[in-house]
């Protein structure tokens, strides 16, 4: 079985930061794999451990600089990797899901993966859509914000809780080929270890044009524009201890004795 | 195309969500804008019941669908798809829930729909302006949505509920659903239980990613024996396994609500801001003065949990 995933590099923003226009400046930005990323790729690379995966291919929207993300998603255990990227998507302030779908899309046509797990979202645009929209459009069964997978390989079912809010769970059979969107918390991402991180090194990364995936420019035509950028604005009205720790932790103390839950 | 709006609501083990309501409440604010009816869809479950309820002011129509009990998103994509041709509306909303999450994208995919996910806000004149978040609440931003129709999910708890009873025409909708898909709920598990509730608790200490290392949590656990209270934490200390599921505070772990909600070293994500904001009063401990958490503190306190937390501990000891 073959299991791809999704691995995106996101931006982090600074405690504080400016912002320029619809961007916030480069300066504020570290990149990073996106946290939910890194948990489908451990449970991929599980899968292949445990047995049901003979191959766990990683697939990124990213330009070049993307790169050292995608090495340590194959430090971690991932055999290769693809890279799409174009010149025509320098611009786009906002890569819709239906863009992000179209690009994933044409790279499973080209893997034939009988598994794809995504994030349930990305640190950085939250759209939360791009698995469960790749899985309607490929005509694979689906499953959202999974957060404990039991593959059975025979019967090539996936058998799936659901984290549903305040604390419930939905169990779930999927049949495969399928989308799981995984969830933080469904297993503990290692650490890529000093050996994994020089495999990675020799490791393919294929890098692909829009062309190269048989796609032309119309395929990242964007629905959505971000037309503005803004700090929202703090509502705070809370009262703000001042002084060193000593001085401030006195006055929480205070608090706490007059609300009459500590004493 | 109308100038109709189609909210989708959402129910769950026999009861509707609180987020059915707000999407009445965002579906009219947007027919209004857009000069159409509001259009309800309720799908499974005990529908005749659901759409009594659905029935609020501001509704004009409520479409029933008659397929299985639970969310299934098989049913849930077929049906809205089918419902959309029917009504060919302008936008369908829908909850950016769990299980919208688990539709949503589909249906968006299925009818070639511009997608607008998590709004926490939206316009409309002559064309959609969807407001959403992003990296974690730290910006938010204006997006233009292309296209005469749109598909948009609403984050709860941003619109109040619709109240008032209503008049609206029901009708039950024959969508021809195929049941023979290639997924099955086959049930649902409580998670959490364990050796303490937290919900019951009057005081709670709870901590986030600010403690940064596992090795740091004796110190909490210090101050909670000090103070006599009661551990929680925000999600990723659970998910890094220091604690136990039982005592995750937020939208998928527990609702609490406390005398007094001691937030150290936690942001304040909107998930977990759902499981604590009906605290009596919120004190919040983080470095980040810009922290969403101090928007809705009562108290605060700009610093180091590591300088902070000692000296509370001597305050008690």
């Amino acid at each position: 079985m073959k299991v791809l995933v999704t691995v995106k590099e996101v931006a982090e923003v600074a405690d504080d930061f400016e912002i320029e226009g619809t961007e916030v400046d480069e300066r504020y930005l570290e990149y990073d794999l996106n946290e939910w990323d890194d948990y489908a790729v451990e449970e991929a690379v599980q899968l292949k451990e445990d047995g049901p995966a003979d191959e766990v291919v990683t697939v990124t929207i990213g330009p070049e600089r993307s790169e050292e993300t995608i090495r340590m998603a194959l430090a971690k255990g991932a055999d290769r990797a693809v890279r799409v990227w174009d010149d025509a998507l320098e611009d786009v302030d906002l890569l819709d899901v239906e863009t992000k779908t179209n690009l994933l899309k044409a790279v499973v046509e080209e893997e034939d993966p009988d598994l794809v797990l995504t994030g349930v979202q990305s640190g950085d645009d939250t759209f939360g859509a791009t698995g469960v929209s790749l899985a309607d459009e490929i005509g694979f069964q689906w499953g959202a914000v999974v957060n404990a997978l039991d593959f059975d390989a025979d019967e090539g079912v996936a058998h799936v809780h659901r984290e549903l809010e305040g604390g419930v769970e939905e169990l779930t059979d999927i049949d495969v080929p399928a989308v799981l969107t995984i969830q933080t918390g469904i297993n503990e991402p290692r650490y890529a270890s000093l050996r994994g991180i020089r495999q990675a090194q020799s490791k393919e990364i294929a890098p692909k044009s829009l062309d190269d995936i048989g796609l032309d420019a119309d395929a990242i035509e964007s629905d959505l524009t971000l037309t503005s950028m803004y700090e929202p604005e703090s509502e705070s009205d809370a009262e703000i201890f001042e002084g060193d720790a000593s001085e401030t932790a006195g006055k929480l103390a205070e608090v706490l004795r007059e609300k009459g839950v500590a004493e | 195309m109308s100038p109709d709006v189609l909210a989708v609501a959402e129910h769950r083990r026999g009861e509707l969500r609180d987020v059915s309501y707000e999407l009445l409440t965002a579906g009219r604010q947007l027919a209004d804008a857009t000069g159409g009816d509001l259009h309800v869809a309720v799908i499974g479950g005990d529908t005749e019941s659901f759409a009594e309820e659905l029935d609020r002011e501001g509704v004009d129509a409520i479409h029933t669908v008659s397929e299985g009990e639970e969310f299934n998103h098989d049913v849930y994509v077929q049906a809205v798809e089918a419902l959309h041709g029917e009504l060919d509306p302008q936008v369908v909303l829908m909850p950016n829930s769990v299980n919208g999450l688990d539709y949503a994208p589909a249906v968006a995919n299925r009818l070639d729909l511009p997608l607008a996910t998590d709004a926490v806000d939206f316009e409309y004149d002559d064309g959609l302006t969807v407001t959403r978040e992003m990296y974690g609440s730290k910006v938010e931003t204006t997006v233009e949505v292309g296209g005469d129709q749109y598909a948009v999910t609403i984050r709860g708890a941003e619109w109040p509920g619709a109240e008032g009873v209503g008049d609206a025409d029901v009708a039950e909708f024959d969508a021809d659903i195929d049941t023979d898909t290639g997924s099955t709920v086959t049930g649902f598990e409580e998670v959490g239980g364990g050796d303490v509730d937290i919900s019951e608790a009057d005081f709670i200490v709870s901590i986030g990613r600010g403690i940064e290392e596992e090795d740091n949590l004796p110190l909490i656990e210090d101050l909670v024996e000090a103070t006599d209270a009661t551990l929680a934490s925000s999600r990723p200390i659970v998910d890094s396994g220091w604690l136990p599921k039982n005592r995750q505070v937020g939208q998928s772990g527990k609702v609490v609500t406390p005398d007094v909600y001691l937030a150290i070293g936690i942001s304040g994500a909107v998930q977990h801001v759902a499981g604590m904001k009906g605290s009596d009063t919120i004190i919040a401990v983080n470095t980040d003065p810009n922290a969403p958490i101090f928007d809705i503190a009562d108290y605060g306190i700009v610093g180091d949990l590591f300088d902070v937390v000692p000296e509370l501990i001597e305050e008690f000891e």
